[in-house]
C-alpha cells in the first residue's frame, strides 16, 4: 500500500496520456481534465496500472459550467469522475467537459460497473449521453419528463400530464403564469 | 402476476413488486421476471420518492440547506446534517480568509449525537432486514430501543425524526442539563438489551441459516460496484471513512473496524446477507464504545454561549454572505456508508452545484446483479441485507 499524491498521480498519467492536463478550481482544490475522446483509455490506465489501482469510482457527476463566474465564460456540461484506490488509499478527480450542444460521453460502465447507475442519474438530470451505456434510461424524474432539470438554462414545465405546477398565487419569476421558466 | 406469452409454454412469469410493497423500504419498485421460484432478470424502478434536493440546494441559502439534508436520510438524520456541515466548512476553509475553527465542544457533540444516529439507524437495519424474512418480533424490539436514541434527541433539539441540529460551524444547542446521564444510562441500558437481541436473532440456527450464503458479494465485486459501508466491509474490505479519513475527533477515538469473515461458519460465505447482518451489529457494539470514549473528551460548556439561541458556534457568519469561488469533494462515514458531497461554490449566498452521494444509491445499482438466479423468496432479504433507504437513492 502506499498513498501518492495528487503530483505524483499526475505525472503517471500525463507520462502516458500527453493531452490530460492539471486544472486547478479557484481555491486550488487538483483535478485532472481529460479530452472527451479518451477518457476510457485514462480511466483503464488507471485502474489498471500497478502503481495506481483505482478500483473504486467513489462518485460520478457533473455540473453546469453556464452562469460560473469564471474567464472566459463556459457554456459546457462538466463531468466530474471522484476515483478512490482501495488499494493504496489515494483519491484523484476527473473531469470531462462536454460541449452542450453535443452533449456525449464516452462511459466507463466498462471499468467500473458502478457507472451504470451514476451515469443514468447524470444522463437524466444533466442529458450527458453516455455513449456505450447498455441502458441509459431516466432514473430520477419520469420516463416521459421533458429536459434535463440540473442544468442551467432548464426551463420548469408549466405542466405535466395536464396537471398544473405551481399553486395560485405562485409565479414563475420571469415569464407569465402558465408557460413555464426559470423559477 | 401474469404469465409472458412471448416465451415458448410461457414459462417465465413476471413479478411486479411494489411501488408499496411493504418490505421494500419506502416507496421502491421491483419488476421480477422469474423462471418458476428462480430470478431471472430483476429490473428496479426509482424516483417515486424524488423531491430534486439537489436542485434545491442550488435555489436555497448554504445554511437553509441543512433541513433539507435530513430529508436525504430520515433514518439518521444527524449523520446526513453532519455530512453536509463538514463538507461546507472545508469548502469556506479553503477560502484564505477564513479563520475559524469548530468549538472542540461541538465537534465532540457532534460525533455523540452521529454516533447514538448510527445505533438507531443499524437497529432499524436489523430488525427490518429480520423483519423481510420472517421474524416480525425482533423489529419491535429494534424499534423500542430507538425509542430510547429519539427520546434523548427529542430533549436535546426537540425532534425526533429530522434534527436540523449540526449546523455550518458547531451545533445549534448545547447538551441539556443532564443529557450526560440520559446518555449513559441509555448505553448501559441498551447493551444489556442487545445480548437479549442476539440470543433471539443473531445466534438463532433459524435465521443464520436463512441468510447464509445468500447474495453473496466478493470484496472485488463490491469495490467494483461501488458498494460502501456495512456492505462493503461486509465482504471483507477494511475501510472506513472515520478511521482512514477522520473528521471531527474521530482520529482520536481509534475507531475499530469489523469486517465480514463468513460468521455463519461452514454454509456461509464472505460476503453473504448474513455477514452484512453481523457487521452492522458489530458496528453498534462499537457506536457504543466510541460514545462513551467521546464522552470522556467532552470540554466543559463555555461560561457563556456565543450563540443567541445557545447553540455551540464558529463565526461563520460573514463568511456564509460572501463565499469565495470554488470546489470541493468531502466524504462523511453514515450509517449506510460513504456520504459524499461534492459542493461548487460561484462566491454568492447560495451554492453553484450540491452534490450528494449516498450508500444506498449504489447498493440499490447492484440489486439486478446479485438477484439473477437466487429464489424469489430471497429478494427480499436481499433488498434488506443491503439496507437501502429509498428517500436516500431518489433524492
Amino acid at each position: 500500500m502506499k498513498a501518492l499524491a495528487f503530483d505524483a498521480i499526475a505525472t503517471a498519467v500525463q507520462a502516458r496520456f500527453p493531452a490530460v492536463l492539471v486544472q486547478k478550481a479557484d481555491n486550488g482544490q487538483m483535478a485532472l481534465r481529460v479530452p472527451k475522446a479518451s477518457i476510457v483509455d485514462v480511466a483503464h490506465f488507471l485502474r489498471t496500472d500497478a502503481q495506481l489501482a483505482f478500483d473504486g469510482l467513489s462518485d460520478l457527476t457533473a455540473f453546469d459550467t453556464l452562469k460560473y463566474p469564471s474567464t472566459p465564460p463556459q457554456d459546457d456540461i462538466c463531468v466530474v469522475y471522484v476515483l478512490f484506490s482501495y488499494t493504496h488509499r489515494h483519491k484523484v478527480l476527473l473531469k470531462v467537459h462536454a460541449e452542450r450542444a453535443a452533449c456525449d460521453v464516452p462511459t466507463v460502465s466498462g471499468e467500473w460497473p458502478a457507472a451504470l447507475y451514476f451515469e443514468r442519474e447524470v444522463w437524466d438530470l444533466f442529458g450527458v449521453r453516455f455513449v456505450g451505456h447498455p441502458s441509459l434510461r431516466r432514473i430520477m424524474t419520469p420516463d416521459d419528463w421533458e429536459g434535463h432539470p440540473l442544468r442551467k438554462d432548464y426551463l420548469y414545465p408549466a405542466t405535466y400530464n395536464g396537471v398544473a405546477h405551481l399553486r395560485d398565487g405562485q409565479h414563475f419569476e420571469a415569464a407569465p403564469p402558465r408557460s413555464g421558466g426559470p423559477l | 402476476m401474469t404469465l409472458d406469452a412471448s416465451t415458448p409454454n410461457g414459462e417465465r412469469m413476471t413479478l411486479n413488486m411494489g411501488p408499496h410493497h411493504p418490505a421494500t423500504h419506502g416507496v421502491l419498485r421491483i419488476v421480477v421476471e422469474s423462471d418458476g421460484e428462480v430470478v431471472a432478470t430483476c429490473t428496479p424502478d426509482h424516483g417515486y420518492l424524488h423531491r430534486s434536493i439537489e436542485k434545491i440546494g442550488e435555489c436555497v441559502e448554504w445554511p437553509m440547506f441543512v433541513p433539507y439534508t435530513d430529508r436525504v436520510d430520515y433514518v439518521c438524520a444527524m449523520n446526513a446534517n453532519l455530512a453536509y456541515c463538514v463538507a461546507a466548512e472545508k469548502l469556506l476553509q479553503t477560502d484564505p480568509a477564513a479563520t475559524f475553527t469548530v468549538p472542540r465542544r461541538a465537534e465532540c457533540i457532534r460525533v455523540l449525537v452521529a454516533e447514538l444516529n448510527r445505533i438507531s439507524s443499524h437497529l432499524v437495519a436489523v430488525g427490518a432486514m429480520a423483519m423481510d424474512v420472517g421474524a416480525y418480533t425482533p423489529f419491535l424490539h429494534g424499534i423500542a430501543q430507538r425509542e430510547g436514541v429519539n427520546d434523548i434527541f427529542e430533549k436535546l433539539c426537540g425532534q425526533r425524526l429530522t434534527y436540523n441540529y449540526v449546523t455550518i460551524g458547531g451545533v445549534a444547542f448545547d447538551l441539556y442539563d443532564g443529557a450526560i446521564d440520559d446518555i449513559r444510562r441509555f448505553l448501559d441500558q441498551f447493551e444489556r438489551e442487545m445480548v437479549r437481541f442476539n440470543k433471539l436473532v443473531t445466534t438463532n440456527t433459524i435465521f443464520r441459516d436463512r441468510c447464509a450464503g445468500v447474495a453473496t458479494v466478493s470484496a472485488k465485486e463490491a469495490v467494483a460496484w461501488g458498494l460502501v459501508g456495512p456492505n462493503l466491509r461486509g465482504s471483507g474490505v477494511d475501510f472506513d471513512v472515520r478511521r482512514d479519513e477522520p473528521y471531527c475527533v474521530y482520529g482520536e477515538l481509534g475507531v475499530q473496524v469489523p469486517v465480514g469473515q463468513a460468521f455463519a461458519g461452514r454454509k456461509g460465505q464472505v460476503g453473504d446477507a448474513y455477514d452484512r447482518y453481523v457487521v452492522r451489529l458489530l458496528e453498534i457494539q462499537e457506536s457504543i464504545r466510541l460514545c462513551r470514549e467521546v464522552l470522556k473528551l467532552l470540554p466543559p460548556s463555555a461560561e457563556k454561549p456565543n450563540d443567541p439561541i445557545g447553540g455551540i458556534q464558529a463565526d461563520v457568519g460573514k463568511l456564509l454572505k460572501k463565499p469565495g469561488k470554488g470546489e470541493i469533494h468531502v466524504r462523511t462515514e453514515a450509517p449506510r456508508g460513504e456520504m459524499g458531497y461534492f459542493l461548487v461554490s460561484d462566491g454568492t449566498k447560495s451554492l453553484f452545484r450540491v452534490r450528494c452521494r449516498t450508500g444506498s444509491f449504489t447498493a440499490a445499482g447492484i440489486f439486478h446483479h446479485v438477484m439473477r438466479g437466487i429464489f424469489l423468496a430471497d429478494v427480499v432479504a436481499v433488498i434488506g441485507s443491503f439496507d437501502v433507504v429509498v428517500p436516500e437513492i431518489d433524492r
